[in-house]
């Protein structure tokens, strides 16, 4: 089986990859696809799987997406699968869980996740708890996606990450996807299962292209939910992150590889279900660990992995503090300096893993 | 003698200035004027458009006197922000500005004439189209163009951005669809309860008009009473949405239910005047909250990233500016009744060009907020912070 390995940089040069040649297969057909055209598949070919699947946000139909990630869905499945909604977050997402309460699957845009928090009761009250309520009788498939984080220069109530807020609550799945490949398998993977499921995009990866395989072009891939990738293996400490930031702690990565220090990448894709038995097993080997998030450290992604290292298998294996870099702990600026320091560059993943292997 | 002869003369060159000499030919200056500063008229009536009423047996006057004073200080306003957002039009589209930035050219009556018929003491809360009224509010150009630059000469030292400026008696500046009315309801809420007879203005657009929380704010600003204007700035489009895709009912005005509203033409800057003089003296009278529909229209698109034509024609942007452009109608009115020279309102125009410019001069060219800054300012009357930057060995400061 020819194996395939890419290594991408935020979409700059791909560095080459490696087949084990088998005299009777041609090297796969790799291909570029942007975050926002993985994602515009993902939901295209799910639409286009069920019937029961539809849209529904502000801006996703004739405006062809805020963002553009729905272009074209309208055009194509029209009126009744693709609908734009009047700005009332509490309202639509309201309805949308009332939907897939009856026997639909609606995937739920919000235009950005700072938006969710006019709607959030209804994310969890009424989606994420509803199936342990009803003791297993009313399951409740519906998929609530778009852009969250930071972006540029969009100051402070456009700005937050609510990883740690969807990633705390029992009866919701939480993706985060990086990669195009990463988006494209999450989002359907979301789609298709029947719990509700958060997807957690982000705005500043919508225009990067990423190689994806051939099997991710399949119309049936799906990334399963709860699970890992290791984008970069290393021996001397484990870099844990999600979204964005995977791409900060692979360029970290390769400039530490100039002096010496491999570190292993962790994509943790999921939030919830929080795929530990990965991140264990590579502290396990590396001794070290670090994680990078984006948003802030309070009660964060980052404080949740270092707690389940302290209580699980993996403790004893740590040769220095587990670390987290995240976020600065205060509403995000809008002046472009102020900005740029307030999230994690790679240069504080640098120092933070040269400080953690003292040297 | 020669001293004199020089001040007579420089008399009549700046009479000549103000009374709007017609000149014989281009580039010569003639102090003799055609027409002498007595000349002008002081003051005239004008009739504006009969509002529609919700649940009100009378409405506005139909008829409002416009001194010259108020004329050109109206003028000069609505010129000022118009030039202004234009000018961040361009700093936008240089990548000196970035982020959100919602331009608020067409809809100049509406904030100019809202002033107009209140008190520097009342109070006025908006969403994220915002420039016009921290000018009006009483924001420098200078510091309102400094913060669109995130510099830290802005209002808000460069921390807020667009969306969120503020001053005494003006709220901002929100970023939030629709969260600004509770808001404002609530400082409604204050004014009754601190007894000082002031009114809070509210706005909100017609996208933000479905949200349930204008519907709660509007109960309980009934239940109570509240001094509060709700405002309703119909532009027509919710960002890429017209009206009728997203509104079971398109009259704002009545939305209000049993809130009594009135429509009115936000493009003319007298009518919205008489409107909000009468929507406050409702308010200020106890008799509870007014609702106001200000039919407006924004040439830009939604924002910067939106160019605006993908769901609305040219052909309609056209006719809105060639037909209803309220700079243009007011010049057009203090013109036509002699209560303005060409001259003058060129006059004007090239000071308020040169105004913008500076200010967009001084924009570019502060520096940014310093680092000390990034951590201040999380909370107030406390005492310094520790906080936490993006690894755990940096230990960052924090001052109220």
């Amino acid at each position: 089986m020819a194996s395939l390995r890419c290594f991408l940089r935020s979409g700059k040069n791909a560095v080459s990859a490696v087949l084990r040649r088998e005299f009777h297969r041609t090297p796969p057909a790799a291909v570029q696809v942007t975050v926002r055209d993985a994602l515009n598949q993902a939901m295209d070919e799910e639409l286009e799987r069920d019937e029961r699947v539809f849209l529904l946000g502000e801006e996703v139909a004739q405006y062809d997406g805020a963002y553009k990630v729905s272009r074209g869905l309208w055009k194509k499945y029209g009126d009744k699968r693709i609908i734009d909604t009047p700005i009332t977050e509490m309202g639509f997402a309201g309805i949308a869980v009332g939907a897939a309460m009856a026997g639909l699957r609606p995937i739920c845009e919000f235009m950005t996740f700072n938006f969710s928090m006019q709607a959030i009761d209804q994310v969890i009250n009424s989606a994420a708890k509803t199936y342990y309520m009803s003791a297993g009788f009313q399951p409740v498939p519906i998929v609530f996606r778009g852009p969250n984080g930071a972006s540029a220069g969009v100051a402070a109530q456009h700005s937050q990450c609510f990883a740690a807020w969807y990633g705390h609550c029992p009866g919701l799945k939480v993706v985060s996807p990086w990669s195009a490949e990463d988006a494209k398998g999450l989002l359907k993977a979301a789609i298709r299962d029947d719990n509700p499921v958060v997807v957690l995009e982000n705005e500043l990866m919508y225009g990067v292209p990423f190689e994806i395989s051939e099997q991710a072009q399949s119309k049936d891939f799906v990334i399963p939910i709860g699970k890992a990738k290791i984008e970069r293996q290393g021996n001397h400490i484990t870099l844990v992150s999600h979204s964005r930031m995977v791409g900060l702690c692979l360029d970290a990565a390769a400039v530490l590889a100039k002096e010496g220090i491999e570190c292993e990448v962790v994509n943790m894709r999921t939030i919830r279900p929080l795929d530990a038995e990965a991140i264990e097993t590579s502290v396990m080997k590396t001794n070290h660990l670090i994680t990078v998030e984006g948003g802030w450290p309070q009660f964060g992604v980052g404080a949740e992995i270092l707690a389940r290292l302290m209580e699980g298998p993996a403790f004893n294996y740590l040769d220095a503090p587990a670390v987290r870099v995240t976020g600065v702990d205060i509403p995000m600026p809008y002046a472009k300096i102020l900005e740029d320091n307030s999230v994690p560059q790679i240069k504080d993943i640098i120092f933070s893993v040269k400080k953690t292997l003292n040297v | 003698m020669q001293n004199m002869l020089t001040v007579i003369a420089n008399a009549l060159k700046g009479g000549a200035k103000m009374n709007g000499a017609q000149t014989v030919s281009e580039g010569t200056r003639v102090v003799v004027s055609a027409r002498s500063f007595a000349d002008l008229t002081p003051q005239a009536s004008f009739d504006i458009k009969r509002c529609d009423l919700h649940r009100l047996d009378e409405g506005p006057s139909v008829q409002t006197v416009l001194t010259r004073e108020e004329g050109l200080r109206y003028y000069r306003t609505m010129q000022t922000m118009r030039r202004m957002e234009l000018k961040a039009d361009q700093l936008y589209k240089q990548k000196i500005i970035r982020g959100f930035c919602h331009l608020y050219d067409g809809q100049e009556a509406c904030a100019v004439g809202i002033e107009a018929g209140i008190n520097p003491t009342d109070h006025l809360i908006t969403a994220y189209r915002a420039h016009g009224y921290t000018y009006t509010r009483g924001v420098s150009v200078n510091k309102i163009m400094a913060e669109l630059t995130g510099r830290r000469g802005g209002v808000a030292k460069g921390k807020g951005g667009s969306m969120h400026m503020y001053a005494k008696n003006f709220y901002g500046g929100n970023g939030i669809v629709g969260a600004q009315v509770p808001l404002g309801a609530g400082v409604a809420l204050a004014c009754q309860y601190q007894g000082k007879k002031e009114v809070c203005v509210t706005l909100y657009g017609d996208g933000a008009a479905n949200q349930g929380q204008i519907f709660e704010s509007f109960n309980m600003a009934a239940l109570w009473k509240l001094p509060c204007i709700f405002i309703c700035e119909n532009n027509k489009y919710g960002m890429g949405t017209s009206v009728e895709r997203a509104s079971a009912s398109t009259d704002y005005y009545k939305r209000g239910d049993y809130i009594p509203g009135l429509r009115v033409d936000g493009m003319d800057v007298l009518g919205v005047r008489e409107a909000t003089k009468f929507a406050a003296d409702y308010c200020r009278s106890g008799k509870g909250p007014i609702l106001m529909e200000l039919q407006t229209y924004r040439y830009h698109g939604h924002s910067m990233s939106d160019p605006g034509v993908s769901y609305r024609t040219r052909e309609e942007i056209q006719e809105v500016r060639s037909k209803s452009d309220p700079i243009t109608m007011l010049k057009d009115r203090m013109i036509s009744n002699n209560m303005a020279s060409l001259e003058e309102i060129k006059d004007i125009d090239a000071e308020i060009r040169k105004e913008v410019e500076a200010a967009a001069q001084f924009a570019t060219s502060d520096p940014e907020p310093p680092m000390e800054d990034l951590c201040n300012h999380i909370f107030h009357n406390d005492a310094p912070l520790e906080v936490r930057g993006t690894n755990p060995w940096m230990r960052l400061k924090s001052l109220s």
